[in-house]
């Protein structure tokens, strides 16, 4: 089974995701903002990240950044998940080193869709 | 409380059979009785835009003026125009590569395209590829589905199924209403047309590839053939044809076969003999 970690401030968010997530068979595991992801990644490596911009303590672009000085086994596919949905957002979210990038509000099927263009489902 | 809201049909079967018989006529699709619950759904924005209530005053609207514009929206309603970028990835890839194999100018046409998600997926692929732009004639029987896909504008939901984010960006301008456009060069490379597989001849000339992606089952057995003799007839000696996923010809056609070039992929009968490559992508 492959394994997501859902990095959102939101625990409304954190629910929809891994109810989806639970169905295309993730096992998921959560984290409130960008420090706590980079904890969990340090203790087990998530197959695939998906990645909220606005998080208090550490954002996603800041945690993003953050990766990319880890020494991890593999590097997680990230996927931004936000409502910054404007062209500047993505570009600079795909620059930083995001692998995709998901436009809140999302339904089951762009979410699935998603992670068999990254290549984890 | 209505009996729609606990969600059991509350179309009558005389509304039910003239709105079959319609759709039948219209674009040779059946809907069993059994399943007539579907059109209460389905019709129901038609019924608030026109500001009526209930499925019986469609119908005598519909029968009072004769009027051809709404018997128009009402088969519209009633289609299934699912659809989605790179949808089943593997084969639209598989798709380009054959075309690019053709001599230039190669000719594609993606019949029942809906509103235009699968001829932009193999614009943007034969864009990316450089050389000369095959022509791409797109059709659809709905005429409402045409002016969509004409103008090449997606909801945030449709844009993010299927298309991966780095072509959006390439392809796509954002514009008002969460609402993003595909450049108008893209566009441009495609000729949209409105077109019924059922009762039309296919568009002049012949075809390097042809798509006929989940619509085939929708139709009564014997349309269906006749359907693949006229997509048969509508490919070059060495063009190929793509269903949907779980769509076959065998049985259904004596003049295709499966394509010994791809697999996934019909060919005519008699297709001159060059499998150079075999691609594998289903
Ligand atoms: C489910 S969509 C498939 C769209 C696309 N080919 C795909 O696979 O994603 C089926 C489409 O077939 C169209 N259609 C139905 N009957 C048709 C007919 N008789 N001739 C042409 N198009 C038809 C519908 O309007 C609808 O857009």
């Amino acid at each position: 089974m492959k394994t997501c970690l859902i990095v959102d401030d939101s625990k409304v968010i954190r629910k929809v995701a891994r109810h989806i997530l639970e169905t295309l068979d993730f096992t998921v595991s959560e984290a409130g903002d960008g420090r706590e992801a980079l904890t969990a990644c340090r203790a087990s490596c998530p197959d695939v990240i998906l990645l909220d911009w606005n998080m208090p303590v550490m954002s996603g672009m800041e945690f993003l950044r953050a990766l990319g000085g880890e020494p991890l086994p593999a590097r997680p596919k990230v996927v931004f998940c936000t409502t910054e949905n404007g062209m500047a957002h993505i570009r600079a979210a795909i620059e930083a080193g995001a692998d995709e990038y998901v436009m809140k509000p999302f339904d089951r099927e762009t979410l699935q869709s998603k992670l068999q263009i990254v290549g984890v489902a | 409380m209505s009996a729609a809201a606990h969600g059991q049909p509350t179309i009558d079967a005389g509304s039910a059979q003239v709105f079959a018989a319609l759709l039948e006529a219209r674009t040779g699709q059946r809907i069993a009785a059994a399943r007539s619950w579907k059109f209460d759904a389905a019709l129901k924005p038609l019924l608030q835009s026109l500001g009526l209530d209930r499925v019986e005053q469609l119908t005598a609207r519909l029968m009072e003026r004769h009027d051809t514009a709404l018997a128009d929206r009402i088969v519209d309603s009633l289609l299934n125009q699912e659809t989605s970028f790179y949808r089943d990835a593997g084969v639209i890839e598989t798709a380009a590569k054959l075309v690019h194999e053709q001599p230039a100018p190669a000719r594609v046409w993606c019949a029942a395209c809906a509103t235009g998600q699968e001829p932009l997926s193999l614009a943007m692929l034969f864009a990316e590829a450089g050389g000369p732009m095959p022509e791409i004639v797109a059709t659809d029987v709905s005429a409402a589905a045409i002016v969509r896909a004409r103008a090449g504008s997606y909801s945030q939901f449709e844009i993010q199924r299927g298309l991966p984010i780095r072509r959006m960006m390439q392809w796509f301008e954002s514009a008002p209403n969460d609402q993003w456009v595909a450049q108008p060069k893209l566009l441009a490379t495609i000729a949209y047309r409105r077109h019924n597989l059922v009762t039309d001849p296919a568009p002049a000339g012949l075809f390097d590839l042809i798509l006929c992606r989940n619509v085939l089952f929708y139709l009564a057995p014997h349309l269906r053939e006749q359907v693949l003799e006229r997509l048969a007839a509508a490919l070059k000696p060495s063009g190929v044809l793509l269903l949907g996923a779980g769509e076959t010809v065998i049985g259904q056609s004596e003049r295709l076969r499966p394509c010994r070039r791809a697999r996934g992929f019909y060919e005519r009968v008699g297709a001159p003999d060059t499998p150079e490559r075999l691609y594998t992508a289903r």
